[in-house]
């Protein structure tokens, strides 16, 4: 009885909070989707599911922390700076997170997968290395900062940038904002899947990896150096992920050394949602998951929130099993 | 000699495909690889294009050793291949095709002109370079493989089964097309199991029986060689 009474309070608390729930998961899911990208670029090229992906991530995120706090920008109470020491910030926490995202990705590939695939090894084997890739990345920067929290330094000054009040239009919603932080990771969300896109469909690179996700034998009759492709694919998704790690730093206050674990989940499931091995998809995934998630915890409670992601998952995927938007990447493998 | 093979082995796992095969090709020939399904006419194309490692054996190309090379600097050292079942990207255009077949080159202009070329060639491509190669007809897919083969100005052109599941009219066309080709300089090793077309259009042919080869002569010999008549060319 408590239960459904809570249901029906929680719908209609849901309903006036519609504005903020939505605009919390699209931010939310904009970095999910980031994430999201490097784990279909990978599957789209070898069928493999980078499970340490989410400790590309990681290390991206610690790596911008430390390099701002060496510059004295360490905590999250410290006065907001001007906009040219922002700016200036933003563009370095962004290149050192590429930095050591993309030098991690590059070097799980070559440390963890590599010397499988020169051995032929059965697919099992992989998935195994993955997950010991993973764990040890995230126990390596567990002992690096004592496993302690870690503070993020609060840049960038919130603020609201418009305002909505739905009551003027008779609606019986609650006024919402959006924050120019918000607006600024839904953006570079967008942005990255679109720079994204045009190298996979407008560059030679980007006709090589294509290449060799939908005919890796044919590719190599064709002149494409398999192990270049992979390579470059494992980059592209670490810098994804480091777009995606300094945007995690400035949304929230504390980064922790196992964070990667659920992160890492729930940009996979986005991209399966998405459609694995589809750019467009792991964007709509991120989005899509993002949205739910955060609907799921206004209507049933915070607790609920990840029990929506994956029932989501379930659903969608029991209709359709290759996801919202399908596999494109590898478009028809045979 | 443009391509030597000496004693070539190749094994998939614990089988052994190829039993110490040799053969060559010199500049300028067309050369046909006959044999029934499953004699391992495939994985010699493959063991050439470095698809397949050796197991034994060696392959020369213009004298170097390639044995070890990998497949993708061998097309740059000038071997190209259209592959058993045409391999065409199939969610690439008809001109991405083409551009992949170019991979390895630099020269912009030079590889607009050769692409120009294949649509004199196969002017039904030139219809369809905005369609996905998987929309093709089998026809035209074939066609497509062969220009793409052609993008990367091989000095040696290996085609594995052009002729198959095309009608007898589109089979006469493509060989004449590999003719054509081959008069611009290209030199061509075929595998068939369409004897009588790979026979009467080669130079020189071998005949490959479970992984070794088991005559070797010009073509038009060995389209009245008897036992060649009678195993693969169905009249006795
Ligand atoms: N990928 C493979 N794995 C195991 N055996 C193979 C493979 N490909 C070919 N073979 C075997 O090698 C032999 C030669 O095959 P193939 O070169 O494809 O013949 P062909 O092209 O003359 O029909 C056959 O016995 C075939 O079964
Ligand atoms: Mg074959």
């Amino acid at each position: 009885m408590d239960f459904f009474q809570g249901m029906a309070d929680n719908f209609s608390n849901l309903w006036t909070i519609i504005g903020d729930l939505t605009v919390t998961g699209l931010t939310q899911g904009a970095i999910y989707a980031l994430i999201a990208l490097g784990y279909t670029l990978v599957y789209g090229v070898l069928q493999l599911i980078n499970f340490a992906h989410s400790e590309v991530f990681l290390v991206g995120a610690f790596g911008s922390v430390m390099v701002w706090g060496w510059l004295g920008y360490s905590s999250g109470a410290a006065a907001v700076p001007p906009l040219l020491v922002v700016i200036g910030m933003l563009l370095l926490g962004a290149v050192t997170a590429s930095i050591f995202s993309g030098g991690t990705a590059l070097i799980i590939e070559r440390v963890a997968y590599r010397p499988l695939r020169r051995k032929n090894a059965p697919r099992l084997i992989f998935l195994i290395t993955a997950i010991g890739a993973s764990v040890a990345i995230s126990e390596i920067v567990g002992l690096l900062v004592d496993r302690k929290v870690v503070s993020t330094p609060a840049l960038v000054h919130q603020k609201f940038q418009v305002w909505f009040d739905p009551s003027d239009i008779g609606l019986n919603i609650n006024s919402f904002g959006i924050t120019n932080l918000q607006i600024g990771i839904v953006l570079c969300a967008i942005g990255m899947w679109l720079a994204l896109d045009l190298f996979l469909n407008r560059t030679k690179f980007g006709l090589g990896i294509r290449s060799v996700a939908q005919d890796e034998d044919t590719a190599a009759l064709m002149g494409v150096n398999k192990d270049r492709v992979i390579m470059l694919t494992f980059l592209l998704g670490g810098l994804a992920a480091g777009v995606a790690a300094v945007l995690y730093n400035l949304k929230f206050p504390q980064i922790t050394f196992d964070m990667g674990f659920l992160l890492g989940i729930k940009a996979f499931t986005a991209a399966v949602l998405g459609g694995i091995g589809n750019l467009r998809g792991a964007l709509v995934g991120g989005l899509v998951l993002g949205l739910v998630e955060n609907w799921g915890a206004g209507f049933f409670g915070n607790d609920w929130m990840n029990v929506t992601a994956f029932v989501v998952l379930v659903v969608v995927l029991m209709f359709r099993p290759t996801g919202i938007l399908g596999d494109s990447l590898g478009k028809a493998r045979a | 000699m443009l391509l030597e093979i000496e004693d070539l082995n190749v094994h998939y796992g614990r089988i052994q495909a190829l039993h110490g095969i040799s053969l060559t090709v010199d500049e300028g020939e067309i050369v046909a690889l006959i044999g029934a399904n499953g004699a391992g006419k495939s994985t010699t194309m493959r063991a050439i294009s470095g698809l397949r490692r050796a197991s034994a054996g060696r392959i020369l190309f213009g004298g170097d050793d390639i044995t070890r090379m990998r497949a993708d600097r061998r097309v740059v050292a000038g071997i190209s291949q259209a592959p058993e079942g045409r391999g065409i990207f199939p969610g690439m255009t008809v001109l991405e095709n083409l551009t992949m077949g170019a991979y390895t080159r630099k020269d912009k202009a030079a590889v607009a002109a050769d692409q120009q070329r294949v649509f004199e060639l196969f002017p039904r491509l030139a219809e369809r370079r905005k369609q996905p190669g998987g929309t093709l007809s089998g026809g035209e897919q074939q066609m497509l493989a062969i220009g793409r083969a052609l993008m990367s100005r091989p000095k040696l052109m290996l085609l594995d089964e052009p002729s198959m599941g095309l009608a007898p009219m589109l089979i006469r066309q493509i060989f004449d097309i590999i003719l054509e080709i081959r008069e611009q300089g290209t030199t061509i090793l075929l595998v068939e199991q369409n004897a009588q077309q790979a026979l009467s259009r080669a130079d020189r042919a071998y005949v490959l029986e479970t992984g070794a080869i088991t005559r070797s002569g010009s073509g038009s010999d060995l389209l009245v060689d008897p036992a060649v008549r009678d195993a693969y060319l169905g009249v006795a």
